[in-house]
């Protein structure tokens, strides 16, 4: 079972330059807590103290903004790929 | 003297000129920073008056150098007093800023001009960009002009014409199969692939301060004062974003006196996630799935938007939306009083003003600047089948008469 995660730049340094992560499935919550653990600070450059996604950055699953799934219960199937991508770009 | 480097809006950790575009600590946007080497407004009118009848005149504000080989003049568009139109919506200093005078017609070519010129600055080869239509046109038609390789994607559903005025600049021509924010997503994922110049994420630093042009001019144009309100057609947010900070840097290089702006931004209804969080007083802009006669504005998830709500609240301003039949009554009355064919996003510009205007938002005596910012003729879609078709005739004079003279009224 692999989730694949793809990592942003301002992220890599944390990553040790991986731009791609494979984690284990659950949900989007799940995968970040995993993420977290091997990277330890990658969770806190996405989610606030209150358990939000921050609002510089936009998550998408399978392509789609998790903001029209279920947010960070958003649920992860084999295979399923997660976009970290900024939020300041476009226009 | 000019740019000298980059700052995070958000956490102000300062960057080198290069090619990011957002804070490596924190995600927020970056801006670019000036050195104005101590000249006072003085010196800087006098530079801005002797310099080019283009954006280039803001040479001083801009985070590039003009390249004259690849010049084509964007800006400089005319700033037109609307008597018709403001005596119809009881407006007695009603000013229209008429972009479609641009040389793909759209503003687009403002923040495209300085993104290529930042693009030779970084030595990248390949310009790109993520477009609702017009920019994808801009884009193209700049790099024919430098000579560099254009791929420009757009989401599938434009106006035939936007896709036409594109194609025949010869670019790799890209149709993603989804709305502009999945296209907008894609660019982002291939900017961390491959070294492009994509003028709307990595090159967006400088890029959109392009657009801080459309407010120098008004003010140079008002006679270097600030107009008491601007409304402005609001997709991304980025243009708002870039008038109001024109404005700002104008007052604070003396060039302008100090003055509010309210900002007042215009979506559509069908796509207006900034004017849903400004009436339900929220700071947080929940992203729509975009359903529009306004395609340039369809962006439902618009980077900027929070703080375009930040704006409007503090100078006053408001943030409206309008439906896509009162877009095309605007658009219809601009034409019908002002000799102007404005795209939808204009008309919705225009539906707002009205909107506001009647509400009594808007005072009268105000000075009032309106931003046209594209053209018509890219989106005969939206008025075609509103219109009455020409009254068809025989070529004779009792044929004339007969079918002709009673319409006219005279």
């Amino acid at each position: 079972m692999a989730i694949h995660v793809r990592i942003p730049t301002p992220l890599r340094q944390l990553t040790n330059g991986a731009r791609l992560v494979d984690v284990g499935g659950g949900d989007l919550s799940q995968a970040i807590d995993e993420l977290d653990r091997r990277f330890p600070g990658i969770r806190a450059r996405l989610i606030d103290e209150h358990g939000e996604v921050l609002r510089f950055v936009n998550i998408f699953v399978n392509e789609r903004d998790i903001r029209f799934l279920g947010g960070l219960r958003t649920p992860l199937a084999d295979g399923a790929e997660v976009s970290i991508v900024p939020a300041m770009a476009g226009g | 003297m000019g740019a000298t480097g980059l700052v995070c809006r958000e956490c102000g950790r300062r960057y080198a000129l290069d090619p990011i575009f957002v804070c490596d600590a924190c995600f927020g946007p970056l801006e670019v920073q000036y050195d104005h080497g101590g000249l006072n407004g003085d010196a800087l009118r006098t530079r801005i008056t002797s310099g080019p009848a283009s954006i280039w005149r803001y040479q001083d504000f801009l985070p590039a150098e003009r390249v004259p080989a690849w010049d084509l003049a964007p800006g400089y568009t005319p700033l037109v007093r609307a008597e018709r139109l403001g005596r119809t919506l009881g407006l007695n200093h009603l000013y229209l800023k008429n972009d479609t005078r641009n040389p793909t017609w759209s503003f687009k070519d403002r923040v495209v001009a300085v993104a290529v010129a930042a693009a030779r600055n970084f030595e990248y080869s390949v310009l790109s960009c993520a477009s609702t239509g017009n920019l994808a046109n801009a884009v193209a038609a700049h790099a024919a002009k430098a000579g560099l390789r254009a791929v420009v994607f757009i989401p599938t559903g434009l106006e035939r014409a936007k896709v036409v005025a594109t194609a025949v600049y010869r670019p790799t021509f890209v149709e993603v199969e989804g709305t502009y924010d999945d296209v907008n997503r894609l660019c982002l994922e291939i900017g961390e692939e491959h070294r492009w110049a994509i003028a709307n994420v990595n090159m967006r630093p400088y890029y959109s301060e392009g657009a801080k042009t459309l407010a120098f001019e008004v003010a140079e144009q008002l006679g270097w004062r600030a107009p008491d309100r601007v409304v402005v057609p609001v997709g991304s947010g980025n243009m708002f974003v870039k008038i109001h900070k024109g404005f700002e840097e104008f007052q604070r290089a003396g060039l302008v006196a100090p003055h509010t702006v309210r900002m007042t931004a215009a979506q559509a209804e069908g796509c207006g996630p900034v004017a849903t969080a400004y009436r339900a007083g929220t700071d947080t802009v929940a992203p729509v799935i975009p359903s529009t006669v306004a395609k340039s504005l369809a962006i439902g998830n618009p980077a900027d938007g929070p703080y375009v709500l930040d704006i409007a609240r503090r100078t006053g301003g408001a943030v409206e939306a309008v439906s896509d039949g009162e877009v095309v009554d605007a658009i219809k009355l601009l034409a019908e009083t002002e000799g102007l064919f404005t795209e939808p996003a204009g008309g919705v510009a225009i539906g707002v003003l009205r909107k506001l205007a009647s509400a009594g938002t808007i005072d009268p005596d105000e000075t009032v600047v309106v931003y046209i910012t594209g053209i018509g003729l890219k989106a005969l879609e939206a008025v075609e089948s509103e219109l009455p078709a020409a009254v068809r005739i025989k070529p004779t004079l009792a044929s004339f008469e007969e079918r002709v003279l009673q319409l006219a009224g005279a």
